[in-house]
């Protein structure tokens, strides 16, 4: 009986991959735990292994071939007879789920939102990026690119800079965020940790107030638990404490938020958390270019900085304007939508899903104004209370826990000093109130999306 | 038959269990702190032996088995094997999403050791890669496959995942996502042993990688000086994801990392289920005794990468075939059971049925409907307010 080879998922994100290499050719006997083929996913090549024992029958995806969706029988197998008949499963319901890393935000001209940026000529201030000279050339970079990019061109700058953390040397980063940096800048500056997040978080402090300028990696934020005790009493305090004498001017980066499938004790946005004590600056960008140009400003800040990204966005590919001096101001938003009826805030992944939900608003006749706050801290207000002046109605649109979060935070500065503005209630889109479940079906309902964002906007438009 | 588990690290058990105390040792101990005497400081250094049970152990290595017994391990280990390659294919097709962990090449550690211990009685935790000790502790391979589905009739409804996997009635106590957390709980565990007074011990499972977090140093700490019926098991299979134990650990012999806190450490070869249920025998009578706890290390392989989505770039392929063509525990009991004169038949018979048993765990994983909706907001809070 054959036994079909399908297509193997290879990673959390992955829909599709490309057929790099067969090792094995029709005819050729198999075990299970030989290598059978080679498959390249978004993230690195695997080695694919056979389970079953049989003798290789027909291969029906030649080698080279691109964009072999996960699940097509790419060849097949004459089964040993004393193997049991294993039923090809269904259809899988986890794929579907995934669909929302794929979708990248619809239809925005980088040159649009340049102007974008410009563009409300308000009381307050606008969010001031550098204006880019005219003709710059802007190129496709995914976030993942431009996050190292960043350390690359202030490692290079400043010879104090060095990066650390789990897996970032050697394996090339958890998620090859620091690709090619040991490479380049070698083991003094590029260090690989043992699993033990207080005690590097407390070494990165250290050297901080020593005079360096760390950039401490953590494989994820949710990793970062461990180590808080010195982020929040090391890092965020000294500088008060000390009268302004002693600095500890270090970046903690890494990826922030629901990933894909990886359960409670993996998908947590600590913005909130981070954004509520004084003393540290909080940042949390969405797209390529504030992802290049914030991380520059952090690690030259003289503050600790707490960057969080998200790993769903590392794949998603922006504009990046190619400037030799590209950095951007910490603690501005931008308007990455211009819009008159309504406004949109949001931050870090939720973004794309604002954008989204502006495109199907545009249809129905709703100009969404989107708001990327870009830092979390100190945020933005003007930003925000100028949107909320030109359109008088707002929602914010958090992928995160709702309570105690971002958006509580800014409906609050919106009663305090915005009351007058205001034509309808400020609500708050974010996830739902429980840990992360890991069932597929139950995770796709407890996260943000923009048609709940669409919804709500709906809701304060009384439409 | 004793095979050495990694050719590469470590002196075999035996050899280090003959010598005292390393050399470079003792000169620190005697570092006149308080002033005492070089005298009293050796005296104490051998009041502490770390080799107490390594001693035992090397005096009788392997545990006499009936046939009857080998058989049984042979069967639990070929189960969690199968399962694991189904889980592996299962996400291959996605089925099953985000992070998966296999312990194919570990299988020997959690039969041999809890196979010594009494289920739903002592209690049992580990980290993320938790499907073998689960299936070693007798829980439904059914429960666990439609977790790593997702599924409404998985052991957590679904909600934990392959990551997060509990059994209160087996005390099984997970299933812990962050490296190192499981430590301390399981020390939690022994102290309700100990405070109810029930007789039970605890068995905490963690990693080379796990073994440097600051907590774990804390656990020992307490665990020593409140005499708390545990047994750390440090399973070392060589490598912390991408990281192998040489380039994270100053101390890469586990066993010896409570000295500091007079814990008796064992060595122990993880790729011979007779070796480490003999290693069990000793530290259980030891922890049963009311001694306090025992480290273990023992010295195993993961054949997989990391979790499904490590390229496992870090290692060479010959060095996994090497692990897998001769230092493969399954291939050793089955060579061992023919030896002793086991008929073949009995042995097919037993594959036999755990790829059947696997199949319908697939099955039942496959078909069984995902979680009821409303399932999203229960069990978050227990009471309600
Ligand atoms: C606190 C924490 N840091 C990092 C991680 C990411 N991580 C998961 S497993 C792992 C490697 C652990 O290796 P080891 O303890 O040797 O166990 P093994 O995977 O080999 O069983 C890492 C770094 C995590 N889950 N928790
Ligand atoms: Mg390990």
């Amino acid at each position: 009986m054959a036994i079909e080879l399908k297509m193997p998922a290879l990673s959390p994100t992955m829909e599709e991959g490309t057929l790099a290499k067969w090792l094995v050719k029709t005819g050729d006997e198999v075990k299970s735990g030989d290598i059978i083929a080679e498959i390249e996913t978004d993230k690195a090549t695997m080695e694919f292994e056979a389970i079953d024992e049989g003798v290789i029958g027909e291969i029906l995806v030649a080698e080279g071939t691109e964009g072999v969706k996960v699940g097509t029988v790419i060849a097949t197998i004459k089964g040993d007879d004393d193997a049991a008949p294993v039923a090809a499963p269904a259809a899988a319901p986890a794929v579907e789920q995934k669909a929302a890393e794929s979708v990248a935000p619809a239809g925005l001209d980088p040159k649009a939102k340049a102007a974008a940026a410009i563009a409300p000529k308000t009381d307050a201030k606008p969010a001031a990026d550098p204006e880019l000279p005219a003709g710059t050339t802007m190129v496709p970079t995914t976030v993942r690119e431009a996050l190292r990019d960043a350390m690359a061109e202030e490692m290079r700058a400043d010879d104090r800079v060095f990066v650390m953390g789990e897996e970032v040397a050697e394996y090339q980063g958890a998620y090859k965020v620091t690709q090619g940096l040991l490479e380049e800048f070698g083991p003094r500056r590029v260090i690989d940790t043992p699993i033990t997040e207080y005690g590097f978080a407390g070494i990165g402090a250290g050297a901080a107030m020593g005079g360096l300028r760390p950039v401490i990696e953590f494989m994820t934020f949710n990793f970062a638990m461990q180590a808080i005790d010195h982020i929040i009493n090391s890092a965020a305090k000294t500088n008060y404490m000390s009268g302004g004498q002693m600095r500890c001017p270090i970046v903690f980066r890494g990826p922030n938020g629901a990933a894909s499938r990886v359960g409670a004790q993996h998908s947590q946005n600590y913005g909130p958390w981070y954004a509520s004590v004084p003393g540290v600056v909080v940042i949390a960008p969405y797209d390529s270019a504030d992802a290049k140009g914030l991380l520059r400003a952090a690690i030259r800040s003289e503050d600790p900085v707490v960057f969080l990204e998200n790993e769903l966005v590392y794949g998603r590919t922006f504009d990046v304007p190619a400037i030799d001096d590209f950095v951007l101001p910490i603690g501005k938003a931008r308007i990455v939508r211009p819009g008159k009826d309504v406004t949109i805030v949001s931050y870090s992944i939720g973004v794309g899903f604002a954008l989204e939900a502006a495109e199907t608003l545009a249809a129905e006749g709703i100009d969404a104004e989107v708001i990327d706050l870009r830092t979390l801290r100190p945020l933005d207000k003007a930003t925000v209370l100028a949107s909320l002046a030109k359109t008088n109605r707002m929602v914010v649109a958090e992928e995160g826990f709702p309570v105690c979060s971002i958006a509580s935070e800014i409906i609050a500065i919106c009663m305090e000093e915005g009351f007058d503005h205001l034509d309808a209630p400020v609500l708050r889109v974010c996830n739902e109130d429980v840990p992360l479940p890991y069932a597929a079906n139950l995770e796709k309902l407890a996260l943000i999306n923009s048609a709940k964002v669409a919804a709500a906007v709906r809701q304060v438009c009384y439409r | 038959m004793a095979k050495s588990a990694r050719p590469s690290t470590a002196t075999p058990a035996a050899s280090t269990a003959a010598k005292p105390a390393p050399k470079s040792r003792a000169p620190r101990a005697a570092k006149p702190e308080a002033e005492p005497t070089i005298a009293s400081s050796l005296a104490d250094e051998a009041a502490f032996a770390l080799r107490s049970l390594q001693q035992a152990h090397a005096n009788n290595k392997r545990y006499d088995a009936s046939d009857e017994e080998l058989l049984k391990f042979y069967e639990q280990m070929v189960l969690i094997r199968r399962f694991e390659e189904k889980a592996g294919q299962l996400y291959g097709l996605g089925l099953i999403g985000g992070f998966c962990h296999l312990y194919i090449g570990q299988e020997a550690v959690a039969v041999g050791l809890q196979s010594a211990l009494t289920e739903g009685h002592d209690s049992v935790i580990t980290g993320y890669r938790d499907h073998g000790h689960m299936l070693a502790y007798g829980i439904d391979p059914k429960l666990i496959m439609a977790e790593l589905t997702g599924r409404g009739a998985g052991i957590s409804r679904g909600k934990g995942g392959s990551m997060h996997m509990f059994s209160t009635e087996h005390k099984f106590y997970g299933g812990h996502g962050i490296v190192g957390a499981q430590v301390p709980l399981g020390a939690g565990l022994a102290f309700a042993h100990k405070y109810r007074g029930d007789g039970g011990v605890c068995m905490a499972y963690f990693g080379d990688g796990a073994a440097n977090q600051g907590q774990v140093y804390e656990t020992f700490n307490m665990a020593a000086l409140w005499n708390l019926p545990i047994i750390f098991v440090v399973e070392n299979n060589g490598y912390a994801m991408g990281t192998a134990v040489k380039r994270g650990s100053a101390e890469t012999h586990f066993y010896r990392r409570g000295t500091a806190f007079r814990i008796p450490g064992m060595d122990v070869n993880g790729m011979d289920v007779l070796e480490v249920r003999q290693a069990a025998e000793v530290a259980l009578e030891y922890v049963r005794a009311g001694n306090g706890p025992v480290l273990m290390e023992l010295k195993t392989y993961r054949y997989r990468g990391h979790s499904m989505s490590d390229p496992a770039k870090y290692r060479s392929r010959e060095e996994v075939q090497d692990m897998r063509d001769n230092h493969d525990p399954i291939e050793a009991a089955k060579a061992e059971l023919l030896k002793r004169g086991v008929a073949e038949e009995k042995i097919k018979e037993i594959d036999k049925r755990i790829r059947q048993t696997v199949a319908e765990a697939a099955d039942f994983a496959e078909t069984s409907p995902e979680p009821n909706e409303a399932e999203l907001y229960t069990d978050v809070l227990v009471e309600t307010y």
